[in-house]
């Protein structure tokens, strides 16, 4: 194909690409948004298929059928609950692309400009270690690596040597262009993902797949200068900067930084402190499923705060068949969706829509947290530390300055949870014992199911 | 196509992502990542040049291999987002086009 002709389409799927990000933005023309986004990649390959200097088909024929299969049974097969592990490997296969077209380029074509030496030192070094920060990452959240950090005397040290190794051996194949040169930096950057990723908590991990995003993408703008095309660099530095954005939401959601994010290994040691101790002699107002399905029955407004607990629970659908019967009775439901609600950010919106719940109903905490007060009962179904008001309130609190959700504010509070053991920070929760505090133990889905079936006859 | 250029159009690309990118809500992060993470799979396009110039035995591993991993980010990508915005519904039903 005529390469002025071939740049053009090139640009054509950049646009699109933009645009479709774009109609990614709201929940009407996001379908759409993303399917012109496909349609822009199609024309990318199809375009670069066509390239005059592309003379061998069986190789890329055989790449095609082989990951087009394995990605396609992988999209279908998957459950919601298990999307940030799929976006994990996705990320981590992407990296580890960008790493493999720069060694082909570098162990294949013989006196490289300094420049494109560079390229490829770099594309090399961000991809291996997006490959495998990603699939400890992916490790981590499915439950095949122990998803506690992974801490041993002298890590700092250790990590920045590893970190100087990388830019050593980088350093040396752009001067030496000696492939055992190449070899060492990509086996040093594989480490480095390795041993970057392992102290970081399960919990932390949606922040470090959001981060992974955006290298996957810095690595695709990297391969991009290393074959001189104007198309990678584009897309790659559009999805840099998406995967900075998703993790600085998802940092603050947690009100930490990203610094402390990957390099604090929270979660390693028991938070302690005076907060986690003096529970349980504290009364608390425990209470039967009839008693709530009257609460809820005979209220005017209930707002559901759903937590990864539902989801775990796989109680999306006996959330939505409560909510319907309320609506049925009159009363007005509608569902407070904090940020790091779910395992990554707007998780617990795709496992409600899955459970056919509008998208009307789900509010982001900007937007209701000023309603909380006029609300009569909120239904609190496995989240813990999104409603822990010392959050708000106590400055000495571990978990101080994290937005929360006013829960406490509503007349009532209804919270379903098997017991009163403390969330992922390890502190407790002043809520539980608060006079206007319903606590109902039980698995949320059973829970859910009985009330379902209480409030319709009550 | 010279380094300067090239950066230049990096930068560029950047900010017009920070800036299409903030305006998307929480509600859309998840099938954001996971879209913008397909979008990430463009580098299929230097696999298949790599790999489509011929070559020894290691550049044939080398290229199937960055074929393969860029495919399965592009099509699972791609996909999988679909299966996700085909269930946000409004309050009308039916899918998310409407």
């Amino acid at each position: 194909m005529n390469p002025e002709l071939a740049a053009v389409a090139y640009l054509v799927a950049a646009s699109l690409f933009i645009v479709g990000l774009k109609q990614l933005g709201s929940a009407r023309t996001a379908r759409r948004g993303n399917q012109l986004s496909a349609l822009g990649m199609l024309i990318a390959i199809v375009v670069t298929l066509a390239d005059r200097n592309v003379v061998s088909y069986g190789v890329i024929l055989a790449g095609l059928v082989v990951g087009g299969s394995l990605g396609a049974v992988l999209a279908r097969r998957i459950e919601m609950t298990s999307m940030p592990q799929l976006v994990a490997a996705f990320n981590g296969f992407g990296g580890g692309a960008s790493a493999l077209v720069a060694a082909a380029e570098f162990l294949n074509v013989v006196d490289l400009p300094l420049e494109t030496d560079v390229s490829i030192s770099l594309s090399t070094a961000i991809g291996a270690v997006t490959l495998t920060g990603s699939f400890v990452a992916f490790g981590k959240l499915q439950g095949i690596i122990a998803g506690r950090p992974v801490t041993y005397p002298g890590q700092r040290v250790i990590d920045i040597a590893i970190a100087l190794g990388v830019v050593a051996t980088g350093v040396w194949t752009v001067s030496a262009g000696s492939p055992l040169a190449f070899w060492t930096l990509a086996a040093t950057a594989s480490i480095l993902g390795v041993t970057r990723t392992l102290p970081i908590g399960g919990a932390d991990m949606p922040v470090v797949v959001a981060f992974l995003n955006s290298m996957s993408g810095v690595a695709a703008s990297a391969a991009g200068f290393v074959i001189g095309s104007n198309a990678l660099i584009i897309s790659g530095a559009l999805v840099g900067a998406s995967g900075l954005i998703l993790t600085s939401t998802m940092s603050k959601g947690m009100n930490r930084s990203l610094a402390n994010v990957l390099f604090s290994a929270f979660g390693a040691q028991p938070t302690g402190g005076s907060a986690a101790g003096p529970s349980e002699d504290k009364p608390v107002r425990s209470v039967t499923v009839d008693d709530v399905a009257v609460t809820l029955a005979y209220a005017d407004s209930v707002i559901v705060v759903p937590g990864y607990g539902l989801a775990v629970a796989q109680a999306q659908h006996a959330m939505r068949d409560l909510a319907d019967q309320l609506e049925a009775r009159g009363v007005q439901v509608r569902y407070a969706i904090h940020p790091v609600a779910g395992r990554m950010p707007g998780h617990m919106n795709v496992l409600l829509a899955e459970a056919d719940v509008p998208y009307e109903m789900l509010l982001d905490l900007d937007e209701i947290n000023d309603d909380f007060d006029q609300t009569d009962v909120a239904l609190v179904v496995g989240a813990n530390d999104v409603v822990n008001p010392t959050a708000r309130d106590d400055e000495g609190s571990p978990i101080y300055g994290m937005p929360i959700l006013n829960v406490d504010r509503a007349k009532n509070a209804v919270v379903i949870k098997r017991s009163l053991s403390p969330g992922f920070a390890g502190i407790d929760n002043p809520l539980f014992y608060e006079d206007d505090t319903l606590m109902l133990f039980a698995d949320a889905k059973d829970a859910l199911e009985d009330l379902s079936k209480a409030v319709r006859e009550a | 196509m010279t380094l300067i250029i090239g950066i230049t159009v990096f930068v560029l690309a950047a900010f017009i992502g920070f800036e299409v990118i903030t305006k998307v809500p929480p509600q859309l992060h998840t099938p954001l990542m996971s879209g913008s993470n397909a979008i990430s799979g463009i580098t299929i396009i230097g696999a298949i040049v790599v790999s489509g110039r011929g070559g020894g035995i290691l550049a044939a591993v080398l290229g199937f291999l960055a074929v393969a991993f860029a495919t399965i980010n592009v099509v699972g990508g791609f996909l999988v987002t679909d299966r996700m915005l085909e269930m946000f519904k409004g309050r009308g039903g039916r899918g998310g086009q409407t």
